[in-house]
């Protein structure tokens, strides 16, 4: 079983060497365990991968660790807002953490992921630093995109993370042109192009899956089924709300998408779908605790108790903590105890954010274009007449 | 990197006005197809009627009939897209990356057969034919050019590409700067505009001023056989994403080429005719315009420099200032509408650059703000006419 073990360690990189007091670094690390999905697939022209999941002791916990990273990384960002350290919009992904590790698991960094603006977590799954997404978020210039993209545009090129896109649903094209660069390039990868249930209504996509289709793209579209468009809910925004049904001829899983193990067998399964047949459509059926943005509460237009029902019949990290727990991998202290140090990282890197620099003002005109083919300012005066072309 | 640009120019580049009627060969024919003799007395066995003398419409251009002579000019000749054609081969040869995609480029070579026989020899997924579906195959062109291909979109009329406004603006033009550099986006998107022979008023849009704003993205304008090739070339090499303006009534230009390899610069400006009294901008269709009327304007005793701006973002300053410098009056024509096009971007450029120089303010003669009319009369009153320009240049030059 060739498990991606190293994944995780790009996020415990930076982690402090205090000595973790779990027990996953000593005996029987790599054990297989099975675990079963909280429920099975449901597949539309297509037949749905098995619910038993293959999975290690190694990768339980630190499906637990990055998922409670990426919870308070979120929670931080919340206060960090408040506090007006993070300005414009803020749209938080807590609630959705499954989604982002589960993906991970299944596939490797040469496999290209594009998705809309909450993308932190995910941007976090590829690899980015805590320090990179802070310092970002706060506008400074050891930001991934030097402090000038902000939280919609995060990207990672080394690791095939293609951000981070504020317009809803434009990046579901570009995802399939990376698809269409893969197959050109032949190089045997898929893209993951994640979308929202709002911008599953959007012609865009329709003419993107039809184009993956038509040219067997190796592209697996990914919609992120909170339920919620920004205030409006599902069942008022579109007349057909089985996202996975809506290819028509391409197939579609529909997957609990709070279940990182589900999410995880249903991105290996794509992958290797994709790879043979073409385009396939999941519908990861999800929840997000914060409002749309942080400009939205969030309770307007649903029901605290509903929210509250999510948190504690379906959250993620709760289900994984009751694995370990079962599993006896851990015990709760240390558990609590592994919270307690991912919390005190975040706000170690959050300091050391708040003291970085801003951009240089010389830096509103660089990027504008590739240096060297004019305008950062073409001037009366200019001295070169010819550009130099490679 | 540092590979010099040859401005290769041919000693006369010489180039044919545009046919007033529609292409007709330039003898006539009868209807019945005729087998001519050399002999002079050309009696026609059939009809017993004289058959067809000759009739030479164009007393002053170079016909290059006779194999021989043509054969001892340098380069070789070749209309405006064949000349696209040609420069796009020559870089899909150079670099596998470079792939074409677009509606009906590949089987159908192309509504103005500028992709003709490309997918033959590149093969379906390099010369790719898109459904209509402008924003998503943009989008696409864009997440391709992510990764490291050098994609050409192709719209098969630039008003098409309106649909793909978003993609363009915001993915082509600012994920260089977004991104914080990591990605570069080196697309080119190509196609023709402007007005034809009333083809509608949906049809005959000119989307350089729509674009003009979108910061990241440079904005070319080919208007000859020449420049044609050279500018295509140079978009494709560029790493910045370059939108190439054609025009519709400009494909079926005659131009001889060098046959060397050249590459023009995608910010520089074009001298087409050097004067001292009033320095003429234009671009695209217009500049034939500017040279028709530049003909009446030399008999009338005045001497205009005719400027091809060809760069339209950005503007080249530096050629168009020393002009200025020289001339002190400035005319700018164009195709676009008066509000928001190219002319007036323009014209803000010169006053706060050249203020100083100017004698007299800024001409700019561009399109009517109306959407182009089907009605033939109505159609040629809303763009330039070359007895406008002369009126204009009598007027600033008094």
């Amino acid at each position: 079983m060739a498990q991606i073990i190293h994944r995780s360690t790009n996020l415990l990189k930076p982690v402090s060497v205090a000595v973790s007091a779990t027990r996953h670094l000593t005996t029987a690390s790599t054990t297989p365990i099975t675990v079963e999905t909280s429920l099975p697939f449901t597949g539309h022209n297509i037949e749905p991968p098995s619910r038993s999941v293959e999975t290690t002791p190694q990768e339980l916990l630190s499906f637990f660790r990055d998922m409670v990273l990426m919870r308070r990384m979120e929670i931080a960002a919340d206060s960090l807002y408040k506090a007006k350290l993070i300005r414009g919009f803020c749209h938080l992904y807590d609630g959705q953490e499954a989604v982002a590790v589960g993906m991970e698991a299944a596939i490797t960094k040469k496999d290209c992921i594009i998705t809309a603006y909450r993308d932190h977590c995910i941007f976090l799954g590829r690899g980015g630093t805590l320090m990179d997404a802070f310092a970002e978020l706060m506008g400074r210039k050891d930001g991934c995109s030097k402090g000038k993209g902000g939280s919609m545009h995060f990207y990672k090129k080394e690791s095939g993370f293609y951000g981070g896109h504020g317009i809803v649903g434009a990046q579901v094209p570009l995802g399939i042109g990376l698809a269409f660069a893969q197959k050109y390039c032949k190089d045997e990868n898929v893209t993951f192009s994640m979308y929202g249930d709002g911008a599953a209504n959007q012609g865009q996509l329709f003419e993107a899956l039809n184009m993956a289709a038509l040219w067997d793209l190796p592209a697996i579209l990914v919609c992120e089924n909170n339920h919620y468009g920004m205030g409006t809910a599902e069942w008022r925004a579109a007349k057909s709300p089985s996202y996975y049904k809506r290819g028509d001829y391409v197939p579609g899983l529909k997957v609990d998408g709070m279940d990182a193990f589900a999410v995880k067998q249903a991105c290996k399964f794509a992958k290797e779908h994709a790879l043979k047949n073409g385009p396939i459509i999941l519908e990861m059926d999800t929840y997000r605790y914060h409002g749309h943005s942080m400009s939205d509460p969030g309770s307007t237009y649903r029901t605290r108790d509903e929210i509250s029902g999510v948190r504690q019949e379906r959250d993620p990290i709760e289900r994984i903590r009751k694995l370990i727990l079962s599993h006896d991998l851990a015990t709760e202290k240390e558990l609590k105890d592994t919270e307690k140090e991912m919390r005190k990282e975040v706000d170690d890197v959050i300091a050391k954010a708040k003291e970085s620099p801003l951009p240089d003002s010389s830096e509103l005109f660089t990027n504008v274009y590739v240096k060297g083919f004019g305008v950062e300012a073409f001037g009366a005066d200019r001295k070169e007449l010819r550009a130099v072309l490679p | 990197m540092a590979a010099m640009l040859q401005s290769v120019r041919v000693a006369s580049a010489s180039f044919h006005l545009p046919d007033q009627c529609s292409k007709l060969p330039a003898f006539s024919v009868c209807s019945l197809p005729v087998i001519r003799s050399e002999r002079s007395s050309s009696l026609d066995p059939i009809h017993g009627t004289r058959s067809t003398r000759k009739v030479i419409t164009k007393a002053v251009a170079a016909q290059a009939e006779n194999p021989a002579a043509a054969a001892s000019k340098p380069g070789h000749e070749l209309l405006l897209f064949e000349a696209l054609r040609e420069g796009l081969e020559e870089e899909m040869d150079r670099d596998p990356r470079v792939c074409v995609m677009g509606e009906d480029v590949g089987h159908y070579g192309g509504s103005y057969k500028v992709t003709k026989g490309l997918a033959e020899k590149y093969g379906d997924l390099r010369v790719l034919d898109t459904p209509i579906a402008e924003n998503s195959f943009t989008g696409m062109a864009v997440g391709a050019a992510m990764t490291g291909l050098r994609p050409i979109v192709e719209g098969m009329n630039m008003g098409f590409l309106l649909l793909a406004f978003n993609q363009i603006s915001d993915n082509c033009g600012m994920l260089h700067y977004t991104s914080g550099g990591q990605f570069t986006i080196p697309t080119v998107i190509r196609g023709p505009g402007g007005v034809g022979r009333q083809l509608g008023a949906e049809h005959s849009q000119r989307l350089e001023s729509y674009f003009q704003s979108i910061p990241g993205i440079q904005m070319v304008a080919c208007s000859t056989p020449y420049n044609a090739k050279g500018l295509m070339k140079a978009a494709i090499r560029s790493e910045n994403p370059v939108v190439l303006f054609e025009h519709v009534l400009l494909y079926n230009l005659k131009e001889r080429i060098p046959d060397e390899e050249y590459v023009l610069s995608l910010e520089e400006a074009e001298m087409v005719r050097p004067g001292e009294h009033v320095t003429i901008l234009t671009y695209s269709r217009m500049r034939y315009h500017v040279m028709q009327a530049a003909k009446t304007l030399v008999n009338k005793g005045y001497d205009p420099e005719v400027i091809d701006i060809r760069s339209l973002k950005p503007f080249d300053l530096y050629t168009i200032g020393n002009s200025v410098k020289k001339t002190h009056r400035v005319l700018i024509v164009e195709e676009c509408m008066r509000t928001g096009g190219i002319g007036a971007s323009l014209t803000a450029a010169i006053n706060e650059n050249f203020h100083d120089y100017l004698d007299a303010p800024i001409v700019c003669l561009s399109s009517q703000d109306v959407p182009t009319p089907y009605a033939g009369t109505l159609e040629e009153w809303t763009v330039v006419q070359p007895a406008q320009i002369v009126a204009a240049v009598e007027q600033l030059c008094r």
